[in-house]
């Protein structure tokens, strides 16, 4: 037991003697007890902000910059194109948009029903658009009138560029229920 | 002839046979317990049970039948990604291909009805933890690992989905992106989106909000494909083991199965 007791005795005196070698003047600058604590506290709360900040951007990657769909805006040709009454469906699988032209002018609709975003089918003989997973149905205009879509479906923007052809802009929408139809932009007077 | 040893015994006292297990063969109280501590799939669990541990009366065993059927997911989904491409062009017929022409074509019957069965014993199994009252102190953690574990498997059920490829699975994730669209602050359409914005710039859009993150895109296309493709055999099973070694070593330090009081 003794001979145990004695060899942390001789460690200590082994550091003291380097201790002393460093020399009087340096003791002075050395590094505090309090002050290490504190620059330790600023060492971690470093490091957790430069984990976290990377950590954050990685989230980045899960937004591509690149997207292989169709664009969101898009030149359909000249009104001549469009007949007058009629629901056109040519663009419904590509743009995900009806262009329906009445007496007075044209509009685009968006095919995505205001339910739960299936696309509905345009029914000629019923005049109607009818959803297929729910049973909810649009009139001609994109009003609802069946089914538990809680609201009609949405216009894109319609304007005309400046070669004669339509523009859709279908990242600027008009909500009915929000009175913005009148929206000179959502709706094409020819 | 009684003093030679046969080849069992032998085998028995090679150095192969030690060098994997250390502890011999447990013949006494000790030696039982440490084949348990020295197997790194054994330890997780408790060296000894109370006898009521095992009544399927009381536990229906379903904890452990939702384990079992993860690992008969994670085997026969292992070997259907073997035939699948997860591409716009490849993956409904590859599906197709996986029950006509690829051998034991069962294979994909068998991990579409275990996601199943997995959904159903999750529930009974919380269901049973709830009646006994095994959510209560010490075992309040371990719940709510359990409750994770059961977001995981209706998550991991939901990226399942969209892989088939067809008018269904196109659908149904259309209609769950469509939730993500609606979730406050985070989805464009919902609650609070307007709020975080400057002027005319809206930081939630439709081209970055919390749908446009789950699909990789304004609607569900190969980028969505993708993206639950890799969820579905990477990313959320890799969570859900971390958590399941977690839960089972938890059972363990909370005090075993909890028994009839």
């Amino acid at each position: 037991m003794p001979a145990e007791a004695e060899k942390p005795m001789q460690e200590k005196k082994v550091s003291k003697q380097a201790k002393a070698s460093v020399g009087e003047g340096t003791i002075k600058e050395k590094v505090q007890r309090r002050s290490f604590i504190s620059w330790l506290a600023v060492a971690w709360v470093a490091f957790a902000a430069a984990t976290g900040g990377f950590l954050t951007m990685i989230l980045r990657i899960f937004f591509p910059n690149v997207l292989f769909e169709p664009p969101q805006s898009f030149k359909i040709g000249p009104p001549e194109e469009y007949e007058i009454g009629l629901v056109d469906i040519r663009w419904q699988a590509k743009f995900g948009t009806w262009i329906i032209r009445d007496s007075e002018g044209i509009y685009a609709l968006s095919t995505v029903c205001t339910h739960l975003g299936c696309t509905p089918n345009w029914l000629e003989n019923e005049s109607k658009f009818k959803c297929p997973c729910h049973g909810s149905g649009f009139r001609k205009s994109g009003i609802n009138f069946e089914g538990p879509a809680p609201r009609p479906l949405e216009r894109y923007k319609i304007v005309m560029a400046d070669d004669g052809q339509i523009l859709i802009d279908k990242s600027k929408k008009f909500q009915y229920e929000k009175g913005q139809w009148s929206d000179p932009e959502a709706f094409l007077v020819v | 002839m009684s003093d030679k040893k046969n080849i069992f015994e032998r085998f028995g006292e090679s150095q192969v046979w030690k060098s994997i297990f250390r502890s011999g063969v447990p013949r006494t109280r000790r030696q039982r317990m440490m084949s348990v501590l020295n197997s790194v799939f054994l330890h997780l669990h408790p060296v000894r049970l109370p006898r009521h541990a095992v009544k399927l009366k009381f536990t229906w065993c379903m904890g452990g039948l939702t384990f079992f059927l993860f690992l008969v997911l994670t085997i026969s989904g292992i070997l259907l990604m073997f035939y699948y491409r997860p591409t716009a062009e490849y993956a409904y017929t590859d599906i197709i291909d996986l029950r006509e022409q690829v051998p034991l074509g069962i294979m994909r019957e068998i991990h579409r009805w275990g996601a199943h069965a997995m959904v159903i014993t999750t529930w009974l199994h919380m269901f049973r933890v709830f009646m006994t009252g095994s959510y209560k102190p010490p075992r309040e953690f371990n719940w709510s690992i359990g409750v994770l574990l059961l977001v995981l498997t209706l998550l991991l059920s939901f990226t399942g989905y969209l892989l088939p490829w067809d008018q269904l699975a196109m659908w149904a994730i259309t209609v769950g992106g469509n939730m993500a669209r609606a979730t406050p602050f985070v989805g464009h359409e919902g609650p609070g989106a307007a709020l975080l914005s400057i002027g005319d710039i809206n930081f939630i859009n439709m081209g970055a909000d919390a749908k446009f993150a789950l699909l990789g895109g304004r609607f569900v296309g190969e980028a969505a494909l993708l993206r639950f493709y890799v969820l579905h055999c990477i990313g959320l099973p890799f969570v859900v083991m971390i958590l399941m070694a977690v839960h089972f070593w938890r059972v363990r330090k909370d005090g075993g199965i909890s028994g009839p009081t």
